[in-house]
């Protein structure tokens, strides 16, 4: 190993620091819960702006021909009259390409093609097909069935592991972390209305590992700390097992972010939502578990015996 | 943790090489790829139709009309099971979901009952230790008797009908190309089409839009449809529209309901032109027993009206004017080009058993899937870098090994996937790099651990050493955790999200192995070469 450069790192981070992040716990305690009813709420009023595949329907998009920018009044012109009902059309990604979105029509599956044929032909010999989406009614109730249930199976496996490795106030904690982290994520959909479709349904499910993942570390850290200290106030101790691990947070965290931004940016603009998605929720998951996760256990309180008292000998071995 | 058995080191070592030989044919052209030796690994990840372009159809089976159809033939069967028997009922019709049938006299229902109950027939195998039948037959009041399909019945004939439906769907895709089409069973009654590298999808939905059940009809002698209509059709006959492709549109026709000659009968149908007006015309043959049958037919009726019917839909009927008995004919009907080459694949490759509708579709077109793996290698590439320079310059020396590690693990994953043939989606690609930068996670937090306890005032050997004892309970329960999401995700998801899902789950075992062994590894055999050397090892983190 002689031919590796020797060279030391440059540790970004002040270590030892001593941030008392229990002292915003109350702040950031209710300030998550009003998050939580705000987004409820903006979930309940405005609702999500469902994609083809929860509200069933089709998409088009399209691209002209000649390279020349789309002229979407135009377009918009042609498929106005055709008594399809609501037929949104949008600018996307280049000047070129063009959505075009049409509502699900009564009549069933036959009907969402019979609605498809009938815009290609009014849109004429200009354009190319880019992609084309079209679910029907069955298909769609069907994929807004699973994607609850995959958030919420999702909810239910980290939990149980969590309660499994851990103690339940760990649990109680990181499901609460959890609901938060999904809640926003979709209340902001709500709030400005971006589409939110199957992709942004396995954004979420990321986002539940990530924000496990951060919140697992620093549990782990709690817990090592709890049979390390065993005189310590918890509340300080919480805040000393955040502060050690800060450095990783924060690493990780901006890490995980570039990629996503490199994502966002160079990825084309059919993942755009996707990534938007998985970088709000890696910001409110790394929140979450600072914050959240471990404030929650000095209002429920950790039995420390049982902490220490069975796991004692695996923390001699190591 | 940091000694490795000369067995151990040879293992990692070629797990590392034999995944970059997997993982190198994704670098390649398939014409490149074409001249390799055969012993090399040359298998690309398959991409997904969203990066390839292409056309992904969920066909729904109409159940209601198996039912529909089912009750038809049990109600036929039922009237000439009681004839045979010289049992005549009133009437023998379908009421609900089920078929009545009134008896004349009551006292012979229980012979009735016992002869409409040979029309049962057992379900469920004896293998499986199943069993039932698909019919259940009561008394109902005044002296009626019903005759109910039970819902395995029906499940299994929509079984049935799913296997034959994707044979059929099979071959008309294969008459539009050599494309690697896959035609499979989703759930119950849906069969998913994959078809890569199609731009426009509508021949490909003509095709598969219609049942094509082609069929021969004797005409009524006498009676109009129209007089039909007013009076009673008489029994065995039935109404039949005409098609709308046709120029008769509006016109409708009595005809026996029973074809003289079947679809099944058909052995071959090629589109061709007429040659006195040029119109397009299907050109048809029989087998011998529908040669037979239709010759002697066409004999019997020479002067008179048949029919060709299509999807319940008649084509045309023309005149007889001599026997046919050479067994094959013409079907006219106001075709065009078009539509008769999609009639004569239609026909050539069998009718469908039930009308199949598009539940989903979703097609890519090839520039945005061409366009999608431009974006996704420029994301991955960008993100890739960076993350790997920041991992460079906080850890310095020991940086590079964990970069070794990333780049390691990038390469099982798609050597993994290669190997195993699982599809790479653009979803799949964020997967991918979402992994790497996951993957930085398990390199932080032990290296973080080894400053921790350096500041402790550890030596470097026992600190690298608590470094990773310590961490790897961590990294574990953070990625098993991340393991249960994704596996979630795979379990329900449907197309796109289980391509993410595929790459998530590979890249987390993936980067445990790499970040324990492989980056553990460079880092032993630092070590070593500073033991080597004299005086206090300085760890360069």
């Amino acid at each position: 190993m002689r031919f590796v450069p020797h060279f030391k790192g440059y540790d970004f981070f002040p270590h030892g620091t001593h941030i008392n992040f229990m002292r915003f716990r109350d702040v950031c305690f209710w300030g998550s819960i009003a998050a939580i009813v705000v987004s409820i709420g903006l979930f309940l009023t405005m609702g999500l702006n469902y994609g083809v595949d929860f509200k069933g329907g089709s998409m088009l998009e399209v691209q002209t021909k000649s390279g020349e920018a789309a002229d979407i009044q135009a377009i918009r012109g042609k498929l106005g009259g055709l008594g399809l009902g609501d037929v949104q059309i949008q600018a996307f990604g280049t000047s070129n390409d063009v959505l075009i979105r049409i509502e699900s029509q009564p009549g069933g599956e036959e009907a969402q093609q019979a609605a498809m044929r009938t815009v290609v032909d009014a849109l004429g010999d200009g354009f190319v097909q880019r992609r084309v989406e079209v679910v029907g009614p069955a298909v769609s109730a069907e994929l807004r069935r699973t994607g609850i249930l995959a958030v919420a199976a999702a909810i239910m496996a980290i939990m149980a592991y969590v309660w499994f490795r851990f103690e339940w106030q760990f649990a109680v904690g990181t499901l609460l972390s959890l609901f938060h982290d999904v809640l926003v994520v979709v209340g902001v959909f709500a709030f400005f209305q971006l589409e939110f479709d199957l992709g942004i349904v396995a954004a979420l499910l990321t986002i539940l590992g990530y924000s496990v993942n951060d919140t697992v570390v620093v549990s782990d850290r709690i817990r090592e700390n709890l049979r390390k200290y065993k005189r310590m106030d918890l509340g300080e101790l919480l805040n000393l097992s955040i502060n050690e691990t800060l450095s990783r947070t924060i690493l990780t965290g901006v890490t995980t972010i570039v990629v996503l931004i490199a994502l966002f940016i160079f990825g084309g603009s059919v993942m755009r939502y996707f990534t938007f998605a998985m970088l709000l929720g890696v910001l409110v998951g790394t929140y979450s578990s600072i914050f959240i996760a471990a404030p929650i256990l000095e209002y429920l309180g950790v039995k420390r015996e049982t902490v220490t008292g069975e796991k004692a000998a695996a923390s001699a071995r190591s | 943790m940091l000694h490795f058995s000369r067995v151990k080191m040879i293992a990692i070592l070629l797990a590392c090489l034999v995944s970059m030989m997997f993982a190198l044919p994704n670098l390649f052209t398939k014409e490149q790829l074409a001249s390799w030796p055969r012993f090399l690994p040359s298998k690309q990840m398959p991409l997904g139709l969203d990066l390839q372009g292409g056309a992904h159809l969920l066909l729904a089976m109409d159940t209601e009309e198996l039912r529909r159809e089912w009750l038809q033939t049990l109600r036929d069967d039922a009237r000439r099971t009681l004839r045979d028997a010289k049992i005549f009922p009133t009437g023998v019709g379908i009421v609900g979901n089920q078929v009545q049938v009134r008896l004349a006299k009551p006292e012979e229902a229980d012979a009735a009952i016992r002869e409409l109950r040979k029309l049962i027939q057992p379900l469920g195998s004896a293998m499986l230790g199943t069993s039932g039948e698909d019919l259940t037959i009561t008394r109902g009041g005044d002296g009626t008797i019903l005759m109910a399909p039970s819902a395995q019945g029906l499940q299994q004939r929509v079984i049935h009908a799913a296997g034959a439906a994707i044979e059929t769907v099979n071959r008309r895709i294969n008459a539009l190309g050599t494309a690697e089409s896959t035609v499979v069973r989703q759930g119950a009654d849906r069969i998913l089409v994959q078809y890569p590298g199609l731009s426009d999808t509508k021949v490909l939905k003509d095709l598969l839009g219609q049942t094509a059940k082609l069929s021969f009809h004797e005409v009524h002698p006498t009676m109009t449809a129209e007089e039909a209509r007013q009076g009673r059709v008489p029994s065995g006959y039935r109404i039949f529209a005409a098609s709308e492709r046709g120029d008769e549109q509006g016109v409708s026709y009595l005809l026996r309901e029973t074809p003289v000659v079947p679809g099944e009968n058909l052995v071959d149908a090629q589109p061709g032109f007429d040659q006195r007006t040029n119109e397009p015309i299907i050109s048809f043959r029989f087998d011998q027993a529908g040669a037979r049958r239709f010759g002697r037919f066409t004999q019997e009726h020479v002067g008179r009206p048949f029919a060709i019917v299509l999807d319940d839909k008649v084509l045309s009927a023309p005149v007889i004017r001599e026997p046919i008995l050479g067994g094959s004919g013409q079907i006219s009907g106001s075709f065009t080009v078009e539509t008769a080459n999609t009639l004569a694949v239609q026909l050539r490759s069998g009718a469908l058993p039930v009308k199949l509708t598009i539940a989903e579709e979703r097609t890519v077109g090839p520039s945005l899937g061409a366009d999608s793996i431009e974006a996704g290698k420029l994301a991955s590439i960008v993100g890739g870098v960076i993350s790997m320079i920041m991992v460079i310059i906080a850890y310095g020396t020991f940086g590079v090994f964990a970069v070794i590690g990333l780049i390691m693990n990038g390469t099982m994953v798609v050597a993994l996937m290669s190997a195993a043939g699982t599809t790479l989606t653009l979803p799949g690609i964020a997967g991918l790099v979402l992994t790497v930068g996951m993957a930085v996670d398990s390199n932080v937090i032990i290296y973080e651990r080894i400053r921790e306890e350096l500041r402790a005032g550890k030596s470097a050997v026992s600190a690298i050493d608590a470094g990773f004892s310590r961490a790897i309970t961590t990294i574990l329960d953070s990625q098993l955790t991340t393991l249960a999401a994704a596996i979630i995700m795979f379990w329900l998801g449907s197309g796109p999200i289980r391509g993410f899902a595929v790459t998530l789950t590979i890249g987390i075992f993936t980067s445990i192995f790499t970040a324990v062994t492989v980056t553990r590894l460079l880092i032993a055999l630092w070590l070593r070469g500073e033991r080597a050397k004299a005086g206090r090892i300085a760890v360069p983190i």
